[in-house]
């Protein structure tokens, strides 16, 4: 897919943060570029949480990190609460970094190894307030506390004493400590252990109840994100091929790229039937060359001139489902209605 | 140690161990593992990080060099120990009788070495070829792999090649010198999802086509399901339920087993269910606790469970066999489950649901 348009959006104002038409590019030297993300959009509602699937190099963390500004986008609209991020000064995007936090993928590293637990969390509160100690204090441990780490017995160690899920869970309070809106999580479970895994999903869960949190949820493991998502995304090479709610999504992908993602995922049941050829065609196409028309026709079976020729946009296939392929495997509603 | 005659299996593990000494004392990585494995069949060793997977595996080919290592028991291989044989005859068999695949492609190869340079180098040692066979040998093992355009891959450098087709001249490699028996560490856990199956399914056609013995070890029971005849699920560097895959999957008699397979979101489930996770967190392998390792975090354990290690018992068939006091599914595991639960074991008002699991449970050791 090499999909564009925004058919899919919902209405500005049913929205917490709309993604429009981003576009994020990686200068190389010698005029080349790598195309990161190639017109992504995307939209959430306040509590819900949307996944963001795809191989790595597909430009799901850097769709993340954009909306962030970290990097600045090349081009395209973030808009949070009806403001656009791109447009607005360096100290009032600060401000606005208070509702917006990110998880990241390695637990360990993301905590500053020299400092003990208790400052890491208090950090953000130093920046922000309140200024009396103790009053951060009160915050930390309550934040401590709801990610299910004792907050006494952490204050003063150091995130070596911690496990892996333990440092996730201080990384959580961490983001969490400023009571933001929208949290940005980037494969936050991938380096865990599966039983750890299931911990922290159900923690992300709970939290999400408690505090009314709305979620961007980056991760490769298609179980996973079907597991925490309301509504899944699935990238390929900078481009949207799919979106829709999630049990929807599995039940019928429209992509042929997703229904390859789905084929290839393995299944702890043996009596399922396992699809056993080897093919060649694995391979990622660069994305500073990126093929023309849908990206995904490279290694798409049904892929045939009219691929080549023109980019899919974004199409709608019942309610909230949308893709953008000239040959989805699910019949398209209405004819394209998308603007480019 | 038996006379190599005529070998029942392809391996025979007895009781293997494989110790690691540190300053804080000894690292019991593998700790009594046996099990038997047959030529043309697959082996899945399950387990998560630290359960000694890896270790059992590298234990098996005499690849624990490190001075602070110490295995004991007994690894038959055709009839042959290999335990205590040195390092120079084991030299002979590596390549050769057993190979292994890495789980990290991108590590596992020189970064300024040719790829076909590193493909053929056992090739030519072993086999005593020329220059110019083995590299016929190679193109062809890199299409045997399925790396298009063999002829020209074969004089790239690693970092010019994507990760999975890295793991393929890994995999061409291990395969270069015709081994009888494939271990195969992790080989996909670096890999995207699409080029993951690619590669589990060059392994399976590979190991068909040539009547292997294989190993694969990994933490993903998804990666096993399909491929393995057999599984092994370990937990702090023993076996805790051995059986035929599809026994397995259909009857589990071990908690932990149980728990692994639970915590794992699927697909089919519908979104938003609640995992079960497995409170507590995997035990400090220098002083394991005392009775069945896995009671700290077990919501059947009683008493029993902390006091006396329960062995390997078989279940209905001879080839499924547990080591539990009260396997899930029996009449004394329910109980177990009962008593606790009124109790209110920690860990077991987590399995049924009640509270939310940590990895801080008061039975559980610090650090």
């Amino acid at each position: 897919m090499a999909g564009s348009g925004t058919a899919h959006l919902r209405p500005l104002d049913e929205t917490l943060l709309r993604v429009e038409d981003l576009v994020v590019e990686f200068p190389l030297g010698g005029g080349r570029v790598v195309h990161a993300v190639s017109g992504i959009s995307f939209d959430i509602a306040k509590g819900e949480t949307i996944g963001l699937v795809g191989e790595s190099g597909c430009g799901k963390s850097t769709t993340g990190r954009a909306i962030l500004q970290l990097p600045k986008p090349t081009s395209g609209a973030v808009v949070l609460n009806g403001q656009n991020l791109a447009g607005i000064g360096n100290e009032r995007m600060r401000e606005m970094r208070t509702d917006v936090q990110m998880i990241f993928q390695d637990p360990i590293s993301s905590l500053n190894p020299r400092r003990a637990v208790g400052e890491v969390v208090a950090e953000p509160l130093h920046v922000w307030g309140p200024a009396e100690k103790d009053a951060q204090w009160e915050k930390v441990a309550k934040m401590l506390d709801a990610v299910g780490i004792d907050p006494d017995v952490a204050r003063y160690k150091f995130p070596h004493e911690f496990s892996g899920g333990q440092c996730q869970r201080i990384s959580i309070a961490r983001a969490l400590v400023l009571e933001p809106e929208l949290i940005i999580c980037d494969e936050p479970v991938s380096a865990l252990d599966v039983s750890v895994q299931a911990q922290i999903l159900n923690l992300l869960e709970d939290l999400k109840a408690e505090y009314g949190l709305t979620l961007v949820f980056i991760a490769h493991d298609l179980a996973v994100v079907k597991n925490i998502s309301d509504r899944v995304a699935v990238m390929y090479l900078g481009k949207m091929c799919e979106i829709s709610e999630s049990d929807e999504l599995y039940a019928h992908p429209a992509h042929p790229y997703t229904q390859l993602l789905l084929e290839s995922l393995p299944i702890p049941d043996p009596e399922v039937e396992l699809d056993t050829s080897v093919s060649e065609h694995d391979e990622l196409p660069s994305p500073i060359n990126p093929p023309s028309g849908c990206r995904f026709r490279t290694r798409c079976p049904h892929a045939d001139q009219m691929c080549t020729d023109v980019e899919p946009t974004m199409r709608r296939i019942n309610d909230d489902h949308f893709v953008a392929c000239h040959h989805p495997l699910v019949p398209v509603a209405e004819v394209s209605v998308s603007t480019p | 140690m038996t006379a190599p005659t005529a070998a029942k299996h392809a391996l025979e593990v007895t009781d293997l161990r494989t110790h690691f000494a540190v300053p804080a004392g000894d690292v019991k990585a593998v700790d009594g593992v046996s099990f038997t494995l047959d030529r043309g069949k697959t082996l899945g060793v399950v387990g998560e990080s630290g359960s000694g997977k890896t270790v059992l595996s590298r234990s098996v080919m005499g690849l624990n060099v490190a001075g602070n290592a110490k295995t004991t028991g007994s690894v038959l291989y055709e009839g042959k120990e290999l335990v205590g044989m040195k390092p120079k005859e084991m030299k002979n068999l590596w390549g050769t009788e057993m190979a292994m695949v890495f789980q990290d492609p991108m590590t596992s190869l020189n970064p300024v070495v040719k790829v076909g340079r590193q493909l053929t180098e056992h090739v030519r040692a072993h086999m005593g070829v020329s220059k110019t066979q083995a590299r016929d040998m190679g193109v062809e093992l890199l299409r045997s792999v399925r790396i298009p355009e063999a002829d020209e891959r074969f004089d790239v450098y690693p970092h010019e090649m994507s990760g999975g087709m890295r793991q393929r001249v890994c995999i061409a490699m291990a395969l270069a010198c015709s081994p009888e028996m494939l271990f195969a560490d992790e080989p996909t856990t670096a890999l995207d999802v699409t080029v993951q199956h690619q590669i589990l399914n060059l392994l399976n056609t590979q190991q068909r086509d040539r009547n292997m013995a294989m190993i694969l070890v990994t933490h993903d029971l998804g990666v096993v399901a399909g491929r393995a005849d057999e599984i092994a699920v370990m937990y702090a560097g023993k076996v805790v339920e051995k059986a035929p895959t599809k026994t397995l999957f259909q009857e589990m008699h071990h908690p932990y087993s149980q728990a692994l397979l639970w915590s794992i979101p699927k697909t089919s489930q519908p979104k938003h269910t609640r995992l079960s996770a497995i409170a507590g967190r995997p035990p400090d392998l220098i002083n394991p606790p005392a009775g069945c390792s896995f009671s700290p975090r077990c919501p059947y354990a009683r008493p029993i469970c902390h006091e006396e290690e329960p062995v390997l018992i078989s279940g209905v068939g001879d080839d499924h066999t547990y080591a539990c006091h009260h396997p899930v599914g029996s009449p004394a595991g329910d109980e177990a489950f009962a008593k606790n639960l009124e109790e209110g074991l920690p860990q077991t008002l987590v399995a049924a649901g009640r509270i939310r699991a940590t990895e801080d449970l008061p039975t559980d050791r610090e650090g």
